[in-house]
């Protein structure tokens, strides 16, 4: 887990949080900026990886913190506020995607795979992709792509599970879902992750790297 | 306890994540070490939550905070904003004031007179008495050739005259016209 995401969780710094929500609360409300900073990147990723485009990401994730703001009031201190905010910049984002009507198609193909067993493809020349990879821009772009072409409920879990580290129940409190279809949605996600980015065997950038059979682009 | 390749792949998610029932876990683990298959997707999986997890993965389009700050700062301070706006009109709106009375004191005085395009006289004898038209725009002098009603004239003060807007006839009063009054006078005859 990444520091600035752990430091989150020690109680020096949930205090802190505390003490900016009821200064904003109290009128001081350019503090908000302070709260908001360390989430910008949770948020803009949670509507992206819902709308799946940078323009209508940004705008839904300034209307989320915008919405955050408005209703601070309404934030009861049991959950974090993080999970309270990255919950919004969902809504935000899938009330954003209905009025395009993105949804008709993708979400009946999604949830018809997730009754059935996943089996994962057999690669006998996998080897681990090592982070120093990311430092390329194309690799990340690459798994970006990869994350894209999963199906809706796949992708929103696995993004606020493994991308921004929430844990399982607060997961399933964002997306208003229950504790075992986040568990399942998530399994689903790293599996077929894994087989898209396993170079060779038909995977997402096979197809658009011009790479040699059994090669990888690490 | 023995545990099939399935039953791994559907627990793989609970062992990365540490919530697997440690005789559960065992029996996985087992499995992996004999399985080439659940060892590579084991792997596989566990280097799809370590990349993913990477937060070189959460970026941001460049500018997205500072957009964000201005749009924050729009729609929290929209009070200071219309406020601004006031001020701003206000100021506008007094510099255009301004200017005008500005132009207005800088040419010949004009308010009040009953024509836009006469000239108000100088030094006219407050008490000279004078002909003007109730409807007409300048008052005479007595036996002014421009009197053709004589019937609808009255006579009253030239004081009074000025003070209701009638200025001086430019034939029978020039005298008493500016200079550059006087000399569009001599080019334009005036009616009453």
């Amino acid at each position: 887990m990444p520091e600035a995401l752990r430091s989150q969780d020690e109680p020096g710094q949930e205090r802190d949080e505390a003490a900016l929500i009821r200064r904003i609360r109290d009128g001081e409300h350019n503090l908000f900026y302070d709260l908001i900073r360390p989430y910008e990147r949770r948020v803009y990723s949670a509507t992206l990886a819902i709308l799946r485009n940078q323009a209508d990401a940004e705008d839904s994730a300034q209307e989320a913190m915008l919405k955050a703001f408005r209703h601070i009031r309404q934030f009861r201190a049991e959950a974090r506020f993080s999970t309270w905010l990255i919950q919004i910049a969902v809504n935000e984002a899938r009330m954003r995607r209905r009025k395009e009507h993105a949804e008709l198609i993708e979400p009946i193909a999604a949830r018809r795979d997730e009754e059935g067993n996943y089996t994962p493809r057999d690669f006998a020349d996998w080897r681990e992709i090592p982070s120093e990879a990311l430092e390329r821009k194309e690799i990340r772009e690459k798994l970006a792509e990869a994350l894209a072409s999963l199906g809706e409920i796949y992708r929103e879990v696995f993004m606020l599970r493994d991308m921004q580290h929430l844990s399982i129940e607060e997961t399933a409190l964002a997306l208003g879902i229950s504790v075992a279809s986040v568990k399942t949605r998530l399994l689903r996600a790293r599996l077929m992750l894994r087989d898209l980015l396993a170079p060779g065997l038909g995977g997402a950038w096979n197809s658009t790297m011009p790479l040699g059979k059994g090669t990888k682009p690490w | 306890m023995v545990v099939n390749c399935e039953t791994v792949w559907r627990e793989i998610s609970n062992y990365l994540d540490g919530e697997i029932d440690p005789i559960l876990r065992a029996a996985v683990e087992e499995h992996v070490r004999g399985c080439k298959h659940c060892t590579a997707v084991l792997e596989g999986t566990r280097n799809v939550v370590q990349l993913y997890g990477d937060d070189r993965m959460l970026e941001v389009p460049l500018g997205f905070g500072h957009r964000l700050h201005q749009r924050l700062e729009d729609n929290m301070h929209p009070t200071r904003r219309g406020f601004f706006g006031w001020m701003v009109a206000a100021a506008a709106a007094v510099l255009v004031a301004g200017s005008f009375e500005v132009a207005r004191s800088a040419s010949p005085r004009r308010s009040g007179l009953r024509t836009a395009h006469a000239q108000p006289g100088r030094h006219v004898p407050p008490d000279m008495m004078v002909l003007v038209y109730l409807d007409g725009k300048t008052f005479h002098a007595a036996g002014c050739p421009y009197i053709l009603d004589k019937a609808n004239v009255k006579t009253i003060a030239a004081k009074e005259a000025e003070q209701e807007g009638y200025v001086p006839c430019v034939r029978c009063m020039k005298k008493y016209l500016s200079e550059s009054a006087a000399l569009g006078s001599a080019l334009l005859p005036t009616r009453s």
